[in-house]
């Protein structure tokens, strides 16, 4: 009798119109791949159906194991039922593709020093160069970005995640955005423009994928106990917002036929130039910084248990940054067809940025304020201090290079290649490795397996990091003035091959250092690995952090 | 130089400048406000206060 009074279980409309709409997709697919032009395109509408077929499945299946009624949003005990699956999902992916992002790194570095290493077409500099920058900033940084966004906003809304299949979408759809652009690097699909190279189906994907997170992420906030919108969340809602509009800025593409993976863009000639690094240097800026900096502003005061040192500043760091940021793009094109007036606003505004940058690397480093002795104690927090040191070097150094003079020497050398590794490898996988140091062990309620391991990642790391920029600002420099050199009769000194030759030692160090960062990241996948197969801790203890005193 | 082009540019630096300038005082005056201080204070500890 009591099932009588046990509401009905009933499809709902979410579940019953994403399911439908997937089988749409995976009929398209169907036709697709077997009109496409080519089989690369083919092999990607198969994956579009199988992955669209599984995902039917799932939705099928977890309909019939659910419970009729949707899982409440308050718990019994008053506290909010926090959906944490999403954030496991892009936790583990995160670790994932940061392993395979960091080994293709080091093997393309191991290929500019020994060329011979270029031997199939599916591993030449030129395709997994793509694949390495994808990985690392998209797949890593990205599930990263999904895992504590999708955490923070929860606990600091004291809020249930929105949405029942939405969160799930969103994590799922993101990787397979990430595979699609992977394998279609290695099999030669490309529209070339960097940091943006995955076609216009990718593309259109991932537009249906981001604005669904951008949903999940507004309807969050918008159902918030918390009155006070925390800044960690206006920095993510700044990065995604910010990511939706460059997406669909910089990839306006007309396919040359709906069974090609070719496309043209709309832009042309400087536009298209200027377009492309509006585009590159604002993912850097909301992707790499914006995104990093809400994870600066939860984890750093939760893991030193520490307010914020000043969420005045934080104020100020958050509307000067967005402000001032959109406009530094410019400066990628110094000297080139693009007007004069543009190149120095881009430099001038990249100047003015030192200030909101220094303004938030200030106001993370100065949270420790009366708890400096963890920094002894706890290497996940000193992890995550470090990086925002290495955040403030990075961008002193960005702007000094967007000088004109000063971008006259660095531009096109490895000087740049240095500086992007001082801020990707030091300010953003280093604020990435404390968050999921931090995450693993809240997500899956247990003690962090080895704090001394913990130790041995920040150091090995170190020495990499440092043995990577300084090898690449001796080479940059190197390449840079053999490059300008003249003779007394006004001929160039060097022909080209002879600044490649004189760059192989450092890039042979630079390879060492990327092989000691992975080292690092492994030590740290083994870590966490021990952590979710350990033991699960008691009650609340758990939750809490673990100080190594 | 083309007269739209002429307009349009006078017009965006112009108006563009009072814009960001008036926003960013605005910014300013809502962070400093000396009444907000335990508003603020109480927001950055919304990390530490466990649910």
């Amino acid at each position: 009798m009591a099932n009588a009074l046990a509401p009905q279980k009933k499809m709902t409309f979410g579940e019953g119109g994403l399911a439908l709409s997937l089988v749409g997709l995976a009929i398209l697919s169907i036709v697709i791949a077997a009109k496409a032009y080519t089989p690369e395109y083919a092999f990607h509408a198969y994956l579009f159906t199988a992955a669209s077929i599984a995902a039917v499945f799932a939705i099928t299946n977890r309909y019939f194991d659910r419970p009729a009624e949707r899982p409440p949003l308050v718990n019994a005990d008053g506290r909010p039922n926090y959906n944490m699956g999403p954030v496991k999902f892009a936790t583990i992916a995160a670790m994932f593709w940061g392993i395979a992002g960091f080994a293709v790194g080091l093997y393309i570095a191991l290929e500019l020093a020994f060329p011979a290493l270029n031997f199939a077409q599916w591993f030449n500099f030129g395709r997994l160069r793509p694949l390495h920058t994808s990985a690392v900033i998209f797949a890593f940084g990205g599930n990263v970005l999904l895992a504590t966004s999708f955490y923070v906003v929860q606990r600091t809304c004291r809020a249930r995640l929105a949405g029942d299949l939405a969160p799930w979408f969103v994590v799922l759809g993101y990787n397979f955005f990430i595979l699609i652009a992977g394998t279609g690097y290695l099999l030669g699909i490309t529209q070339s423009k960097e940091y943006a190279e995955p076609e216009w189906y990718s593309d259109l994907w991932l537009t249906i994928v981001w604005v669904t997170y951008l949903l999940v992420f507004l309807a969050t906030i918008w159902r918030r106990t918390e009155p006070h919108i925390y800044v960690a969340n206006w920095f993510y809602l700044a990065f995604i917002v910010t990511i939706a509009v460059l997406h669909l800025g910089n990839n306006p593409a007309i396919p040359v036929s709906i069974f090609s993976s070719k496309s043209y863009i709309a832009w042309s000639g400087v536009q298209d130039a200027m377009v492309q690094w509006w585009y590159g240097h604002n993912a850097v800026g909301f992707f790499l910084t914006a995104g990093f900096l809400a994870i600066m502003y939860y984890f750093i005061p939760k893991r030193a248990d520490r307010p914020v040192y000043s969420y005045r500043l934080s104020i100020i760091h958050f509307w000067a940054l967005i402000f001032l940021y959109i406009w530094a793009g410019p400066h990628h094109l110094h000297y080139t067809a693009l007007p004069d007036w543009a190149q120095t606003l881009g430099m001038t505004f990249s100047i003015m940025l030192w200030m909101p940058s220094w303004g938030g690397m200030i106001n993370g480093i100065m949270t420790l304020s009366g708890a400096w002795d963890k920094l002894r104690t706890d290497p996940v927090l000193r992890m995550m201090v470090v990086s925002v040191a290495f955040y403030g070097m990075s961008t002193f150094e960005g702007p000094m290079m967007s000088v004109k003079i000063v971008n006259s020497l660095s531009h096109y050398t490895d000087w740049t290649i240095g500086h992007v590794h001082s801020g990707a490898l030091g300010w953003v996988a280093y604020i990435s490795f404390g968050a999921v140091y931090c995450l693993v062990p809240w997500l899956w309620n247990r003690r962090l397996y080895s704090l001394k391991l913990v130790n041995w990642h920040f150091w090995i790391s170190t020495i990499g990091i440092v043995l990577y920029i300084t090898s690449m600002w001796v080479s940059g420099i190197l390449q840079g003035l053999m490059w300008r050199a003249y003779t007394s009769l006004g001929f160039l000194e060097y022909s080209f091959v002879e600044t490649v030759e004189a760059m192989h030692p450092f890039y042979v160090i630079r390879a060492l250092g990327g092989f000691l960062f992975l080292c690092g990241a492994l030590i740290m996948v083994f870590n966490l690995w021990k952590t979710v197969y350990s033991e699960a801790v008691a009650g609340e203890a758990g939750i809490q952090l673990q100080p190594a005193e | 130089m083309d007269p739209t082009y002429q307009a349009a540019a006078e017009f965006a630096q112009r108006w563009g400048l009072v814009y960001f300038v008036t926003i960013f005082a605005v910014v300013l005056a809502y962070a400093l406000w000396p009444s907000r201080q335990k508003q603020f204070d109480e927001a950055a500890r919304i990390p530490l206060q466990e649910d």
